[in-house]
Formats: C-alpha cells, sequence, structure tokens
C-alpha cells in the first residue's frame, strides 16, 4: 500500500470561513472544566485523589478528524444519550506561538459556535482519565458552518448562550466566568503547542449541561455567532465492554 | 520497499534507501541520489488523528505500579495528539529550562491504510499499511491528574518523533515479536520487545474502531516498555525497532527557540 495518504477532515474544510485563513485546518483543540462554577461544583473533591490538586494548566482534549461534523449532521448517540457541549469556538487566523493574553486577539480570525457533545462517563471520577468511548465518537463534535469575523465580536467573553432541545429551552447561559477568557487560553496553550491558522479552538462549556436523547434536536445558539442544530440518531453504542 | 518523505531542493519527495557504499544514501524518486544529511527528514507519510497509548507493556506498568491507579485490566489508556506535536527523523525536540523529568518513549507506530469501522479482531490486521518508528516524550513535571496524561506533557511542538522510514505490512513478518531499544548518547537505557504489549494491535484497532471510525494516515502508537530515565540538553536520543528504524532525534535547550528565560 503507498504511505501517501490524504488527511481528509470531515466537514471542516465545508466550513464557509469569510475572513483569513479561508478554511479550518481541522485541528479542534477543547477546552474542558474552563467554567468556574464547574470546579465550584466538584468543591472539595478536587482537592481529594486522584485529582489531590485543582488544575494549574488549561484542561484540553484534542477532537479528531472522525468527531467532526457540521451543522445538519445527525449525530450518532446511545440509548443513554449525549452531554450537549454548547462551546465558543475560536478560529485562528495568525500562527500564535507564546503570545501574551494581551496580543492574543490579534492573532484569530472569528468565531463560530460548536456543540462538544460527550457520552456520559460513568464513576465518581470523570475527569481523571476519561475513557476515550466517552468523548471520540464519530460525529460528537458539530461545528457550525460560518465563521463570524473577530472585529464582529465586541467582547467574546460575554455573549449569551442558549440550549433548544426540541424547541423547548434547555440551557441558558453565557461565556463569562471563565478560568480562561478566549485571550488567556490562547496564550496558554500557545505556551506550549503552537497555533496555526484555521485551528480551532474551543473555549469549553459551561457548568449544567443539558442531555439530548436520540430522536431529540439540539440547538446551540451563540448571541452575534450563530446557531447550530443537529439531531441525534440512534446508534446502539455499546459502551459496556473495554477490549 | 521502505520510503521515506523528505524534503530536498524545494520539494516534497517519497525517497528509498541507497548504498552508497560508505555512506547511507537516499534515492528520490525522481532519480537523484543524495546523502542522507543533504535532506530534511519529514514524517514518513501523512499523518492523520495521533493516537497513542498509554501502560500498554506490561514491563512498564509494573515500573510504574507504585505511582498508578490503573491495572492490565482496565481498558486501554487512550490519548490523542495534533499535527503539531509531529516531527521528522534527526529532529530537535526543545527541553525547557527548570524541567526535572523529561523523558523519551521508544514506540511501535501502526499506520492504518483503510477506513476501520467496527472491525472485528480477526480482520484488524487487513486495516494496517505499515510500520514506523515513535520516539513519544513526556515532560513528567507537567503532570496533572485532569484528563491524564494532559496535553501540557504529552502534546507539546516536537515532541513526538516519527520515522525515518514508513515499512509496509507485508515486510514485517510478525509485528509482535520485534526487539525495541532506546540509546542515549550511545548508552542502552531501554530494551524490550513488542511482544509484551497489554493490548496488542488486533485489539487495539477493534476497540478504537467500535467507537472512532480510524481512516487511512491514522497512526497508533502502541505504548512503551519499561526503562525510560531523563534526557538533558544535548543528547542524541536514539529509538530503534528491530526490522522498523533507527528513529535519531536530539534534545535542544531554549536558547535555539529564543525563549528568554523568566
Amino acid at each position: 500500500m503507498s504511505p501517501t495518504f490524504l488527511p481528509p477532515t470531515l466537514g471542516a474544510e465545508r466550513v464557509r470561513v469569510d475572513v483569513a485563513p479561508w478554511r479550518l485546518s481541522g485541528v479542534v483543540v477543547a477546552a474542558q472544566l474552563n467554567h468556574r462554577p464547574q470546579l465550584a461544583a466538584l468543591a472539595d473533591a478536587a482537592q481529594r485523589p486522584p485529582y489531590k490538586a485543582l488544575p494549574s494548566a488549561p484542561v484540553l482534549a484534542v477532537k479528531p478528524r472522525n468527531t467532526l461534523a457540521l451543522d445538519g449532521d445527525d449525530v450518532p448517540a446511545g440509548a443513554e444519550g449525549l452531554d450537549v457541549g454548547a462551546t465558543l469556538g475560536i478560529v485562528i487566523g495568525r500562527v500564535a506561538c507564546r503570545v501574551s493574553a494581551a496580543e492574543a486577539l490579534s492573532h484569530v480570525a472569528g468565531y463560530l459556535v460548536a456543540n462538544d457533545l460527550s457520552a456520559p462517563i460513568p464513576g465518581d471520577t470523570p475527569h481523571y482519565r476519561p475513557g476515550a468511548r466517552f468523548k471520540l465518537r464519530d460525529r460528537s463534535c458539530p461545528l457550525g458552518r460560518e465563521v463570524v469575523p473577530v472585529a464582529a465580536v465586541a467582547d467574546p467573553d460575554a455573549l449569551a448562550v442558549q440550549v433548544w432541545i426540541d424547541g423547548v429551552l434547555a440551557q441558558a447561559t453565557d461565556t463569562a466566568e471563565r478560568v480562561r477568557g478566549v485571550a488567556q487560553l490562547i496564550a496558554d496553550v500557545s505556551d506550549f503547542m503552537t497555533l496555526n491558522p484555521g485551528d480551532l479552538l474551543l473555549l469549553g462549556v459551561a457548568q449544567g449541561a443539558p442531555r439530548a436523547l436520540p430522536g431529540q434536536t439540539v440547538t446551540v445558539e451563540i448571541d452575534g455567532v450563530g446557531r447550530l442544530t443537529n439531531r441525534l440518531v440512534h446508534d446502539d453504542l455499546s459502551t459496556g465492554s473495554a477490549a | 520497499m521502505k520510503t521515506a518523505r523528505v524534503a530536498y531542493a524545494g520539494a516534497i519527495h517519497t525517497a528509498f534507501e541507497h548504498d552508497l557504499g560508505s555512506a547511507k544514501g537516499l534515492r528520490l524518486a525522481d532519480g537523484r541520489v543524495v546523502a542522507e544529511d543533504q535532506v530534511v527528514w519529514l514524517p514518513p507519510f501523512e499523518v492523520g488523528t495521533v493516537i497513542a497509548l498509554g501502560l500498554n507493556y506490561a514491563d512498564h506498568l509494573k515500573e510504574l505500579s507504585k505511582e498508578l491507579t490503573v491495572t492490565a485490566k482496565d481498558e486501554p489508556l487512550v490519548f490523542l495528539k495534533t499535527p503539531g506535536a509531529v516531527i521528522g527523523h534527526r529532529g530537535q525536540t526543545r527541553r525547557p529550562q527548570g524541567v526535572a523529568f523529561m523523558h523519551y518513549e521508544c514506540e511501535l507506530a501502526v499506520v492504518i491504510g483503510r477506513t476501520a469501522h467496527r472491525v472485528a479482531r480477526a480482520d484488524a490486521m487487513a486495516h494496517v499499511a505499515g510500520y514506523t518508528v515513535c520516539n513519544d516524550y513526556a515532560i513528567r513535571d507537567y503532570l496533572e491528574n485532569w484528563y491524564r496524561p494532559n496535553l501540557r506533557v504529552k502534546n507539546r511542538d516536537g515532541a513526538t518523533v516519527l520515522g525515518p522510514w514508513f515499512v509496509p505490512a507485508e515486510d514485517v513478518a510478525d509485528p509482535h515479536a520485534l526487539g525495541l531499544r532506546t540509546r542515549v548518547n550511545g548508552q542502552v537505557t531501554q530494551q524490550g520487545t513488542t511482544a509484551n504489549m497489554v493490548n496488542d494491535i488486533p485489539a487495539l484497532i477493534e476497540y478504537l474502531s467500535a467507537f472512532m471510525t480510524l481512516q487511512a494516515g491514522d497512526v497508533i502508537l502502541t505504548g512503551t516498555p519499561e526503562g525510560v530515565v531523563n534526557v538533558n540538553e544535548g543528547d542524541e536520543v536514539v529509538t530503534e525497532i528491530d526490522g522498523i528504524g533507527r528513529l535519531v532525534n536530539h534534545i535542544v535547550g531554549d536558547a535555539p527557540f529564543s525563549v528568554i528565560p523568566a
């Protein structure tokens, strides 16, 4: 077999980007536990084993190409459903390596709406070593089809976020109260991994993610950025067995 | 036939082994013959999703048993990398000033050759295109207990080395019977055999493809045996797997990266 493989990025190249870099690279990194109320809800557990202390570096998860999908795509889900992960997506416009928070926003091309869906993780310590089979499922990270230019968003850390499930408001939150806001997140991530044009950083979901079930339609709306709608379709993926 | 991907004279080329008599050389696909230090070695295939396994060798698991809360009976410990982490043969990896424990990991890298969706163990090996060597560095100072192992430890710029060769699957009789070792400045510091994998290659493909579709160019880094030791600025680290390749990397400090000391 030939070693020259094409690296397709499911869907990412079809997002309309009206500002530089014109298309997404397919690299998607999602901040986790970046909403202060999420850490507050963990309370003393965050100080006990296995965690032992609050995180000091950004908590991050890579969303590989199999997880990417677009507005309108169906998302497979087991009978237990998926936790909705409404999040602001930050599209990098200019290479960012060890940038300061003060200069970080000048490296952003724009923003999009994303939904970092996760299967419910059993057990008491879901943030220690979350199993790949809960976080890396096919099409579990739909992206909005349009990137809003950075200049069109006055303050990315103060945007209203709403989640609708079958037309009923399920979560009303915003992009504020982050452990790291947009600029600080870019600064701290770029300290050890260079962000390139078209890379996508997800700011991270808010405390109180609603659960959606197979057959339900989920819409994520971020004020001034857009809407993202996907239907969950039943897919009998066994989550009970290890290898 | 094993192949490399190299940059030479303004373009990227597929290259083949070529004996220059006194030195190792390369023959580019267009016929030019060059010495191995005349080219820039890139990862030997276009890299898709990089999937890494933690604690997948019985001996390494034993080595770390005091600080671990997992056992071989748990499900495979999977983490991912982004393309920026990946570099090729004869590259440089940065060791930030002030860290105490940065170590290499010699790993067999399994390259997927065709789409794998819910593939059974018995059919798994038909989805493997070939193999290469990986040296997957970690900086343990940055380890935190949230989403372990966290990206600051394992997904640093230039800290995942792949190469030098892509070796087609048909050229490897048994990928579960390969000796692997690491040499730091010529001293052997790590030795093992791919026979000691906790989850073997078909098990990993079956496990992963049950929930994530694997595509051509995706690569599974199958874990490392015992014997990880600290490396320092100036060290030459050579990770080697019998029949697959000998992958050279150099540890450099902050200065070449214009990092100003804090």
